[in-house]
């Protein structure tokens, strides 16, 4: 009997072993993989509180640029730095207060982004009811379309986007990254996956209680999907405020550039600013992604598939 | 679910032609309002000038407008700076894409685990999503710089110093930053699919003894099978999309090996050859588009599979 008692004890005590050391070592797994995440985005931000002395010193001149307008690397010493010597926000205030072409860019990204994520949502947000309500051979036919549109690289999409914008006169401006922007088919997509999960028996409900179909799309579908629509909203303004390509086609001029084309066109003169620049820029999405990671989740959960 | 159309309301529809329109009838029109804002966008800026992308691929020059057929395909095609580019996407993709799901999945396994923490990590893991590229590109270069982080890291284990953006290994590092921007997304879609696996069936294979591995490959990778092939895909086209983060690491000019198909698209745009442009466009399309319907297809082929 006290045998018995002692081996069982036994097995189990292995057993427990054996689950420790597996937790453990997937937590090691874990935490390894979580350094290499947060790395670059880390030390992007404690870069920027040193001086430019102490970038320079670093870095040294590592950021040369040839005629071409590609970078270079010069230097022969660069440390990189974890932490920062001496903590200062210099660089801080000579972005705010003294070079006024980073703020610029920083607004035109904001002029751009926040417009195209509005309309983009409320276009949507229309066309996804449409496509929810009542299905048939022809709107599955245009999803389907959509779906295509939608997974286009931008070399693909870019050709027409530069075409029409030519044609109707508003190349150059920024109607022609507006435009695409809010009609762009991704929101649509998604939001319909959402709207086509609320029951159908919730719609045919509220129609036989006498509600309108734009009383049911306000006053039903929108509340149910309160959820959806800002995970989207989400997904989309991280897509269009890290854009590159667009103004590379649709915007000749630099000046109209956002912030994420000027910041990989920095010279070497002011190499120590671009860090906090960077981090700038970094801000609005940290901000949103902070508050909105559950519903950043959820939107990206709904993805899993390409059907409804 | 998926299909809202019930039978009896398309008989419905059958009897009353005449005249007047039903209420069904009413209803149905007003869900096409609902879309008419986004048909309109999507036709404008997509559809409509992605036609004159057809007919620009198939003349000799905008002037003359001479009907050539597939003179132009055969020209990109033989061209030497658009097989480079082709050539280095694919390369690119086939390295990226095995990866991209493979660590994906690992990481969505690791947060199924009994690990402490585990919604941190899930932030942690799914922070680089929301960080533009553009502000990390300066830490990435001072990183694979030939004196940078990781050949320090390499060094301290005797391997030999690489100049990582000017070799044969300028890959590596934009795989690297794919991976690191695309992982966490792709883990979130695989640990929404493994959540959505019956915990009865899980029940059933513990009573009936199986062993993990059993289950990991009889259970949950054909539950996945789906999710797998639609991660691998949208990594497919995803991967397409790199020239973001080359352009920002290395400008208009990169290293030969990282010449892609964007870079060809814009060097084009700046000759103007609306012709090869439009060419290319469309071979691109042709590409993504059989890739989509195959990813459409399996998904019907599997989804079947595995409710029924």
């Amino acid at each position: 009997m006290d045998m018995q008692v002692k081996v069982k004890n036994k097995i189990k005590n292995r057993k427990r072993r054996v689950d420790t050391a597996k937790t453990v070592l997937v937590t090691c797994a874990a935490i390894i993989f979580a350094a290499m995440f947060l790395m670059p985005t880390i030390l992007t931000i404690t870069n920027s509180f040193m001086s430019s002395a102490e970038i320079n010193a670093n870095y040294g001149t590592i950021f040369a640029t040839t005629e071409k307008g590609g970078k270079i690397f010069i230097s022969k010493t660069v440390n990189l730095k974890f932490i920062p010597d001496m903590v200062t926000f210099s660089q801080y205030y000579t972005v705010l207060f003294k070079s006024p072409q980073y703020l610029i860019k920083f607004w035109n990204s904001i002029i751009y982004v926040v417009p195209i994520v509005v309309v983009q949502l409320a276009v949507a947000t229309l066309a996804s009811y449409g496509f929810a309500r009542y299905t048939g051979m022809i709107k599955n036919v245009i999803f389907f379309a959509y779906i295509i549109m939608m997974l286009m690289p931008y070399q693909v999409t870019l050709v027409p986007n530069f075409l029409v914008s030519k044609a109707i006169g508003i190349y150059g401006t920024k109607w022609a990254i507006w435009l695409p922007g809010m009609f762009s088919p991704f929101a649509v997509y998604l939001l319909t996956k959402f709207m086509r999960r609320i029951p159908t028996e919730v719609m045919e409900a509220a129609s036989i209680d006498g509600a309108d179909e734009w009383f049911i799309f306000s006053r039903v579908c929108i509340p149910l999907c309160k959820g959806g629509i800002a995970s989207i909203a989400i997904l989309v303004f991280f897509d269009y405020w890290n854009m590159v390509e667009q103004p590379l086609i649709l915007l000749p001029d630099a000046d109209m550039h956002p912030l994420s084309v000027f910041l990989s066109k920095i010279n070497a003169g002011e190499i120590s600013l671009a860090f906090a620049v960077a981090v700038i820029y970094l801000v609005p999405p940290l901000l949103i992604f902070l508050y909105g990671e559950d519903y950043l989740v959820e939107g990206i959960s709904y993805q899993g598939g390409i059907k409804g | 679910m998926k299909k809202f159309c019930l039978s009896h309301v398309k008989k419905e529809n059958r009897i009353h032609f005449n005249g007047k329109l039903t209420t069904l009838q009413k209803k149905k029109l007003i869900s096409w309002l609902f879309l008419l804002p986004s048909l309109i966008g999507v036709i404008v800026f997509f559809v409509a000038p992605f036609m004159v992308v057809i007919y620009y691929s198939m003349i000799n020059n905008p002037i003359q407008k001479e009907f050539v057929g597939f003179a132009n395909y055969v020209n990109v095609w033989n061209n030497a700076a658009f097989k480079q580019a082709a050539k280095n996407t694919l390369m690119f993709s086939f390295l990226a894409v095995p990866l991209a799901v493979i660590l994906s999945l690992f990481l969505a396994a690791v947060m199924e685990s009994r690990i402490p923490f585990k919604s941190y990590f899930r932030t942690f893991f799914l922070s680089p999503l929301m960080v533009p590229t553009a502000s990390v590109v300066l830490i990435w270069q001072v990183m694979f710089h030939q004196n940078g982080l990781v050949n320090n890291v390499g060094t301290f284990f005797g391997a030999q110093k690489i100049d990582w953006l000017k070799s044969d290994y300028a890959a590596v590092v934009i795989i690297v930053l794919f991976l690191w921007k695309n992982l966490g997304y792709n883990m979130i879609l695989f640990m929404a699919a493994l959540a959505s696996i019956p915990r009865d069936l899980l029940e059933a294979c513990a009573l009936e003894k199986a062993n993990k591995w059993q289950v990991f490959w009889m259970i949950k990778v054909r539950y996945m099978s789906s999710t797998i092939l639609f991660v691998a895909i949208m990594s497919l086209i995803s991967s397409f999309k790199v020239f973001r983060e080359v352009y920002l690491m290395t400008g208009d000019y990169p290293y030969q090996t990282l010449y892609i198909l964007q870079h060809f698209m814009n060097n084009t745009f700046a000759s103007l050859d609306y012709q090869k442009l439009s060419a290319a466009a469309i071979i691109m399309f042709i590409v993504v588009t059989i890739l989509v319907y195959i990813m459409y297809a399996i998904e019907n082929y599997y989804g079947k599979d595995v409710e029924g």
